[in-house]
């Protein structure tokens, strides 16, 4: 019986295609837009996340600051970070270790071509293993760092393709960085972290003498003990930085970052953002129902007649209700359909444009099966919601009355 | 006096409909009977009220006073829902202007009021293609009413009408939308369904040619079952 229904509505539809089409565009743009946009926020969160997969729940990392601080030219000089803060750090009980790293930009050659990149720091000893797991890198091709491995380096997965020196990278290759010969012993697997998948590892001594940093490092990153309030550790952290930099509380020249703390401010800000869009987005869906109300009750009126011919061979105000409804909500869904559709292009088109732009895979589509059929599910519901009134009004007519009715 | 069931029986009737502050009476007071397997013809005037009596007989209106018994069930009493049962189960309905539903094809006009009923798919299916081939016009059943001529849009109405096996045909000047040869094809038809079937048919005409295929015209002249020499002057 319900099928019989569903023909009957669907009958009615394509029977004035221009004004179904013409209603359905309310809701076929606040649809697209939801997928759209929600896909691509989704994508961009899961990017976002995935960069920093790398930072623990148990990691704080500390940076120099001065480049986030405000004041008169001249007085916002940053401060870089001292390998002798680790010795004071590792004071601290709560530190199971403290790690500094140092990442440097500069220029490698392979293949007569010149690129600009990032070096990262690997430390000796106990400690490399610990940034390993951290980072969560593994070798694909040869192997990872040891100690006393000079002159070597282990590249990111990026360099297989050949888009950096004109040809893959491969173990063995030579590879000049800063005037100096390095050996390629390995090439890590993809991290799918834009950053890491790009950068060149070398042990943390050959980086220091290669870019001349002397006792300045990029970053020391703290690991806690099992357990530990990581709020208190960061008290302790930013007391002992105090110190050590000498300056007051509210003038810090560094930060303590919980990685936690950064993802959160990043998810929050990307809620405003989607919350954004879902506004805008509803506003479309509303105007796009009423215009599926206002179709409705243009069709009940111009199936007036066939409504008392149907009550006359025995429809029930039920059947009548059940036929007009379906009918709204199918000009619905047809319309969260075509929205679905588009919404999708429009993201896979964006995310692609973005990512030809921007040369990384950071922007980039995420559209669920749980978001397209909700999206689906939801334009029936606005579709049947507006057509509630009008089927209504259809399944209470007379059937004297709407035999009546002339055309 | 016959030994049938008498089906239909109407007790004193009134229709009142309001028009403003004037009382109109559609139907002052009728009182009829119809026998199971009767041919009766309603004959009047136009605003005779006899479109207003069929649509009582037909449960699509209630009286305003007075009793409509269909197998002895009073249809004032009835909920909205029961007469739409009724409707659908007990009559069939044949009309002027044909009713087709013009976005369905032949079989689907035939199959819907048993589509209402929730008669299964392959039931609505065959028996939709008998009556189809009852009123020769199975070569058509996929044709939309609108590639089909009048006569032949009506021969559908009447299988439509067939289609739940009612108990009466109400026909609503079945032939006044019809040339004069067609609509006697149409009123073959119905003949032969109360003749071979043993129908009951209730048919309202204002034309006495038509309604002479009935086995017994009542004529109505201002609400009022009256003589038939009085029906006209």
């Amino acid at each position: 019986m319900f099928l019989d229904y569903l023909r009957l509505s669907v009958n009615n539809l394509t029977r004035r295609k221009l004004r179904s089409w013409l209603t359905m565009i309310g809701i076929f743009i606040g649809i697209a837009a939801v997928v759209a946009l929600i896909g691509l926020g989704e994508g961009l969160r899961s990017a976002i996340s995935s960069q920093f997969d790398m930072l623990s729940p148990d990691i704080i990392t500390i940076q120099a600051g001065g480049l986030a601080a405000f004041g008169p030219p001249g007085s916002t000089v940053s401060t870089p970070l001292s390998n002798d803060l680790v010795k004071e750090l590792e004071k601290i009980s709560d530190a199971e270790y403290v790690i500094s790293r140092s990442i440097s930009s500069g220029y490698a050659k392979f293949n007569d071509r010149i690129a600009i990149g990032m070096a990262g720091s690997m430390p000796n000893g106990d400690k490399r293993a610990i940034v390993e797991d951290m980072v969560g890198i593994e070798a694909e091709f040869g192997r990872l760092l040891k100690d006393g491995d000079q002159y070597k380096i282990v590249v990111g997965n990026n360099f297989m393709k050949d888009d950096i020196f004109g040809k893959p990278v491969q173990v063995g290759n030579r590879i000049m960085i800063q005037d100096k010969y390095f050996e390629v012993v390995g090439i890590a697997k993809k991290l799918g972290n834009f950053m890491l998948d790009g950068v060149v590892l070398m042990n943390e001594d050959v980086q220091k003498e290669l870019f001349n940093e002397g006792d300045d490092v990029s970053l020391i990153v703290v690991k806690a003990r099992k357990n530990v309030n990581m709020e208190l550790l960061k008290e302790s952290i930013e007391k002992v930085m105090r110190k050590e930099r000498d300056v007051k509380v509210g003038k810090e020249d560094f930060s303590v970052e919980l990685a936690i703390n950064t993802l959160e401010t990043l998810n929050s800000t990307l809620f405003a953002v989607q919350l954004f869009v879902y506004i805008i987005a509803s506003i479309s869906l509303i105007v796009g129902g009423i215009g599926i109300t206002n179709t409705m009750y243009t069709s009940v009126l111009e199936k007036t007649k066939d409504i008392g011919v149907m009550k006359a061979i025995g429809a029930k105000n039920r059947d009548i209700f059940v036929l007009f409804l379906l009918e709204s909500g199918l000009l619905g869904m047809a319309g969260g359909l075509i929205g679905i559709i588009v919404g999708v292009a429009m993201a896979k088109g964006m995310a692609f444009i973005g990512s030809m732009q921007l040369g990384s895979d950071l922007i980039r589509a995420d559209i669920s099966f749980a978001l397209a059929f909700g999206s689906l599910a939801f334009s029936f519901i606005i579709g049947c919601v507006a057509g509630i009134t009008p089927a209504i009004r259809a399944a209470k007519m007379h059937p004297v009355d709407a035999l009546r009715f002339a055309k | 006096m016959t030994n049938k069931e008498t089906i239909i029986e109407l007790k004193d009737v009134w229709k009142t409909y309001k028009m403003g502050a004037v009382e109109v009476h559609a139907l002052r007071g009728i009182s009829l009977k119809v026998k199971r397997g009767e041919f009766l013809a309603i004959m009047g005037p136009s605003g005779s009220g006899k479109s207003t009596a069929m649509n009582m007989v037909g449960c699509l209106d209630v009286p305003s006073k007075g009793n409509i018994y269909l197998l002895d069930k009073d249809i004032a009493k009835m909920s909205e829902s029961e007469l739409a049962k009724v409707r659908g189960k007990k009559i069939g309905f044949i009309f002027q202007t044909f009713n087709l539903i013009n976005t369905l094809t032949a079989r689907e006009n035939i199959t819907l009021p048993m589509v209402f009923q929730d008669y299964p798919k392959e039931e609505r299916r065959k028996r939709a293609e008998d009556l189809l081939k009852m009123v020769e016009l199975d070569n058509r059943m996929g044709h939309k009413p609108s590639e089909l001529s009048g006569g032949q849009q009506q021969r559908i109405a009447i299988a439509r009408a067939l289609a739940n096996e009612p108990e009466v045909i109400l026909a609503d000047e079945p032939t006044g939308n019809l040339d004069s040869s067609t609509g006697e094809r149409v009123m073959d038809f119905l003949t032969k369904l109360h003749k071979e079937k043993g129908t009951t048919i209730v048919m309202v005409t204002h034309d006495l040619k038509t309604a002479r295929h009935a086995d017994r015209i009542e004529f109505l002249k201002d609400g009022q079952i009256v003589p038939e020499k009085e029906a006209f002057t």
